[in-house]
């Protein structure tokens, strides 16, 4: 049964440049078992802003009923958001949505691990536990710049870490793929969550390889009744996945980009 | 006595609230979260002829209190309907108004002729007033003759009694209710979404990618209540009024502009549980209103006769 709760904020803090992490508590965090989704938040009881925010989950704290949220600070909800403090409840619904599978990767094996800018937070918690199935894990992480850059020490804790940078103030000057290309990583399966170019320049990279993508798109309700973040199936006009509920992970080719 | 009960042609509600079309998919993940025999009824997503994908994304857009949304009718088409969905929705101990949807008059009648045979379809809801559709939808919804003449050709067909959704689009929204009426409607229902707009100030686009799209949420509840206030006035047969309800008190606001049962829309993309919330707080606000049955509200900003103890000039 889906679930709704006031949650108690714990923690909030400016990572870097508009990016903000803030841990909640709850009753909820006992439902939160995959990597890769997402909680749906209304930021104040007022009608305004109307509509709940999806913002995935970064790291999962079972015995300290805690989760964590990283978002970016851009439009009225999240300014919002982040004046909020220690103490204070905000309206989350979820977990939502279907995470990353872990089944598709065995102990032993490589996992390549691929974050554009604000995509970057639920591939924490999907490193995580891959590295405690006993599964290498390589991070290639892209932002645009070195003050929007969050999260590289702990992502460094895990497993082999690479970083690219738009202007070159940090790592690699260029995207992702520039990174992938130069380092010729070997991997079984790949995860990531970014940017719809950078999801598609992956996809076509890696055609004969088994690839999951986690996508972003603009939502209402956050559980498959509005139809509002629908994408396209290949060949066919009318077929759909809704990116809330049979997403936001597709294995590539599942969707059209 | 169920104080919440009403009754109205083909629908006997224990209670006068029910998602609005479009806002409810069709039930199955609202299912999740409650028992949905707990509704008055359930107005199902449009439905029409054949499978729609509906328009490209962005599809919705935030504003002050309010939400833009440009689907383009996306559903699985009448035979999936009539196969799958309602037969599905039978489990539960609740009507089932029927939103039809169509690009011709005749896909219409096709469309309603069909599915007024569902046993659980107790009514239609004539869509004639989506605004994000380019043929059918909107045009028959803002030209008072077009609308009874498509009203007659339902009326003909269908099994079930035929409510008519008003687009509040119009310059005379009572003109187009008594030419709807005339036709033979069993009742009206109001308003559909307004259409509007958001420019994204960065790139100077069109936030949706359908350029426009229909504003729904607590942004349009003036202008329902002024609407209903209007039409209720002007005929007789009932209304389900609709746009921007959210609590106990906004259903009683539009009783009291004139509505006889109320659908709740954007506020279930929200509240997964605002239907059932409303259902429960009623009887509690109809006590401190001193109001014996919900029923008696209908109206009642408008049917005040003289009052009691005159206390002019």
């Amino acid at each position: 049964m889906m679930k709704r709760e006031n949650m108690t904020i714990v923690h909030q803090e400016r990572i870097a440049e508009n990016i903000y992490a803030m841990t909640l508590t709850g009753d909820l965090v006992a439902e939160m078992n995959r990597p890769g989704q997402f909680v749906h938040i209304k930021i104040t009881p007022q009608a305004d802003p109307l509509l709940r925010r999806p913002l995935s989950l970064c790291h999962i704290d079972k015995e300290a009923s805690q989760c964590t949220i990283i978002y970016r600070k851009e439009g009225m909800g999240t300014t919002l958001l982040s004046q909020k403090r220690p103490g204070e409840t905000v309206d989350v619904l979820g977990p939502l949505g279907n995470g990353f599978p872990l089944d598709v990767i065995k102990a032993g094996q490589t996992a390549l691990i691929v974050g554009g800018g604000i995509g970057v937070p639920p591939l924490y918690e999907l490193s995580k536990q891959l590295v405690k199935k006993g599964i290498s894990v390589i991070h290639v992480l892209g932002f645009q710049s070195k003050d929007v850059m969050f999260y590289e020490n702990e992502f460094v804790k895990l497993g082999e870490t690479y970083v690219a940078t738009v202007d070159g103030s940090c790592g690699t000057k260029g995207f992702v793929t520039d990174v992938i290309a130069e380092r010729s990583i070997f991997f079984d399966v790949l995860y990531a969550c970014g940017p719809k170019p950078m999801l598609k320049a992956l996809e076509r990279a890696f055609p004969h390889k088994e690839v999951y993508l986690s996508l972003e798109e603009r939502m209402g309700c956050g559980i498959g009744a509005c139809f509002a973040c629908v994408c396209r199936v290949s060949n066919s006009k009318t077929a759909y996945k809704k990116v809330c509920s049979d997403g936001p992970v597709f294995k590539a080719g599942e969707v059209v980009l | 006595m169920n104080r919440l009960e009403v009754q109205l042609p083909g629908l006997s509600l224990k209670n006068p609230i029910m998602p609005a079309s479009g806002c409810f998919g069709f039930g199955r993940e609202y299912a999740q979260f409650y028992d949905l025999s707990k509704l008055g009824a359930i107005m199902i997503k449009a439905t029409t002829q054949e499978a729609r994908f509906g328009n490209p994304t962005p599809r919705v857009a935030e504003t002050p209190g309010g939400m833009l949304n440009a689907i383009g009718l996306q559903n699985p088409g009448l035979q999936k309907v009539i196969g799958e969905e309602l037969p599905w929705l039978e489990q539960f101990d609740v009507p089932i108004i029927a939103n039809i949807a169509g690009s011709t008059s005749e896909e219409y009648v096709e469309v309603a002729r069909q599915i007024s045979k569902a046993p659980n379809v107790h009514a239609l809801e004539l869509n004639i007033s989506c605004p994000n559709v380019k043929k059918g939808g909107i045009t028959f919804g803002t030209v008072p003759e077009v609308a009874a003449e498509l009203t007659k050709l339902v009326k003909e067909v269908s099994e079930v009694p035929v409510y008519v959704k008003l687009s509040p689009n119009v310059t005379n929204i009572v003109e187009m209710a008594k030419a709807i009426e005339g036709a033979g409607a069993d009742g009206l229902t109001m308003i559909n979404t307004l259409l509007g707009m958001r420019i994204d100030v960065k790139t100077a686009e069109p936030v949706l990618a359908n350029r426009t799209g229909g504003l729904s949420g607590p942004a349009i509840k003036p202008i329902a209540i002024r609407m209903i206030y209007e039409v209720s006035q002007a005929v007789s047969i009932p209304i389900i009024g609709m746009g921007g309800i959210q609590s106990a008190e906004d259903v009683i606001e539009f009783f009291y502009a004139g509505a006889s049962a109320v659908a709740v829309g954007t506020a279930n993309f929200i509240d997964p549980f605002v239907c059932p919330n409303i259902i429960a707080e009623l009887p509690t606000l109809l006590d401190e209103l001193g109001i014996e049955h919900i029923s008696e509200c209908t109206g009642r900003s408008w049917r005040k006769s003289e009052p009691s103890v005159y206390c002019g000039a």
